[in-house]
């Protein structure tokens, strides 16, 4: 069952998720195209007894975030490109406190300021070593607006499971268009809190079997100290070897042991396809598109949709791709993520680029293909 | 499947309408995609709406093949009414539009925004005429869910006037 049709924005459905996830705290700097979900948040949080600040920058904006999440408030903050790179230092230290916290990042054209109405999917590999120091982190990408819903409860459930930041990575095709969509009932859906302490004598960063340490809900009386810093169980500085080794591979193991559970993707007609498309985000819809088009030709072709790139998912890459002939990439910028199927797939990937804030053509993607049928490719 | 392409200056109402439409074709039961392409600036300049009406899923939510180009604009009618075939339609605003291009499509010229200012007092309005308009020639929604679409998305207490000049627009044609 699903609630009835209606048109929808992508920012719009992206705001509406994380309030049916239990976001209850939103700061930030207003900025294109991401503008819709601070604005449908201001007038919504109020409602659900919740705190909308826009904030005087970026920064401040991630620090107000880190904060209400140490409080024990679901808390997210939503910006473009320009304020994705100021929000990067904070987002290592949400990393390294493991503090969770959700991040959406409309994308467009950069670098510095760009383009601010146009679209581009230039931050992909922000999204993943933006910050410094190793770490990993969560990155998802919805290609359609009931997916911003969705896959907006995936990403704070993610955050609140494993305490880490989640980057939610739209673009401006995604965040602006609407189109009709039948969200899920609220019964339907699955809602995730972060484990909190609630044994005075508990140790803030002592990890339990699952790999994930119960939080200390900060102002409640628990003794919990938060630092940037190498620390140990205490949550104290601390900078012997072990330690700091124990604490990065805990960082990195939380998510990697958990592919299963964070790695999601649309695999259509791949089984025995000759050619696949693989895209995310926006591209999606060109992929999808192009296949179409190649179908009328009799040519088969897979398309393979990935929601979740970071960490990206080589198996299922690998796996879904192995019969191939070729692989088409495209993507909206000058080429990111084809890097890493390019690292399982050398001799098979095709990357396609346009990086001048439109969204490409199907027939363009198309072309890829068509060209290699001719040449016996 | 419907493909349409709105294009006018920024500040008339384009996307408004733009969204209007989808909300109508969603409400009787279509698949809809709304999108927009603009300048940062929040006025003037040619700013371009598109929806696309199907009964199928729209995978590719920009128009590749317009059936319908409705122009408020020189600008707009200039840079957006290419690629329309002999039966597809071109709506302009005669108020503004005032050098036809070349084109194999039927045009239809009507004084939309002279309408608004001297039927309703407010050029403001020019754009539900035009969804009027807009709405009869694409003969795939009926008045009423059209008319309810309106309705639903203009500001409380503005309801009657636009009914209006959703009217008069319908009756223009």
């Amino acid at each position: 069952m699903a609630k009835q049709a209606m048109l929808l924005q992508g920012n719009q459905a992206c705001a509406f998720g994380a309030l049916a996830a239990g976001v209850r705290f939103f700061a930030g700097y207003p900025i294109t195209p991401s503008t819709e979900i601070a604005e449908i948040l201001a007038q919504e949080l109020p409602k659900v007894n919740g705190r909308f600040i826009q904030m005087e920058d970026e920064i401040a904006s991630m620090g107000a975030v880190l904060g209400a999440s140490l409080a024990n408030v679901k808390a997210i903050t939503a910006t473009s490109g320009p304020g994705f790179s100021l929000k990067q230092e904070l987002i290592g230290y949400a990393s390294m406190a493991q503090i969770p916290s959700v991040i959406i990042n409309v994308q467009r054209v950069g670098p510095s300021t760009g383009m601010a109405t146009s679209p581009a999917q230039g931050d992909v590999m922000q999204a993943r070593w933006g910050t410094h120091g190793d770490h990993t982190i969560i990155a998802l990408s919805p290609a359609s607006v009931l997916e911003c819903y969705t896959l907006m409860i995936d990403a704070v459930n993610m955050a609140e499971k494993y305490r880490t930041p989640v980057i939610f990575l739209m673009d401006e095709v995604i965040g602006h268009m609407r189109e009709d969509v039948r969200l899920p009932e609220d019964e339907e859906l699955t809602i995730v809190n972060r484990k909190v302490i609630t044994n005075s004598d508990q140790l803030p960063y002592k990890s339990e079997a699952d790999g994930v340490a119960p939080m200390s809900i900060f102002g409640e009386g628990h003794y919990f100290h938060v630092t940037g810093l190498s620390h140990d169980e205490t949550g104290f500085p601390q900078n012997g070897g072990d330690v700091v080794k124990a604490n990065i591979d805990w960082l990195n193991e939380k998510i990697d042991r958990n592919l299963d559970d964070i790695i999601r993707y649309e695999a259509i007609d791949c089984q025995d396809a000759d050619y696949i498309i693989i895209a995310y985000g926006g591209t999606s819809r060109s992929a999808l598109q192009a296949k179409i088009l190649l179908e009328k030709q009799n040519i088969r072709c897979g398309f393979l949709c990935l929601k979740t790139i970071w960490p990206f998912p080589y198996e299922a890459v690998k796996t879904i791709c192995q019969h191939a002939k070729m692989v088409v990439f495209p993507e909206m910028n000058c080429g990111q993520l084809v890097g890493e199927v390019r690292k399982i797939l050398p001799d098979k990937v095709v990357p396609f680029n346009r990086y001048d804030g439109q969204l490409m053509l199907p027939e363009e993607i198309a072309a890829v293909v068509e060209n290699a049928v001719k040449e016996g490719k | 499947m419907k493909q349409l392409r709105l294009t006018g200056s920024g500040g008339q109402g384009i996307i408004t309408m733009a969204i209007i439409l989808a909300e109508g074709a969603v409400q009787a039961g279509y698949h809809a995609v709304q999108t927009q392409a603009y300048g940062p600036e929040a006025r003037g300049g040619a700013s371009k709406a598109e929806v696309i009406i199907s009964k199928e899923d729209i995978a590719y939510p920009k128009v590749r093949q317009p059936n319908i180009v409705l122009a408020m604009n020189q600008e707009g009618c200039d840079k957006y009414s290419g690629g329309l075939r002999k039966d597809d339609l071109l709506i302009v605003d005669e108020t503004f539009v005032k050098i036809l291009p070349n084109t194999e499509a039927k045009i239809i010229a009507l004084p939309i925004t002279t309408c608004a200012r001297e039927k309703l007092g407010k050029e403001l309005f020019s754009n539900i005429i035009a969804l009027g308009v807009l709405g009869k020639a694409m003969q795939l929604l009926d008045k009423e869910t059209l008319e309810k679409a309106v309705l639903a998305r203009v500001p409380k207490g503005t309801e009657e006037k636009n009914s209006q000049a959703f009217a008069i627009g319908w009756d223009l044609l």
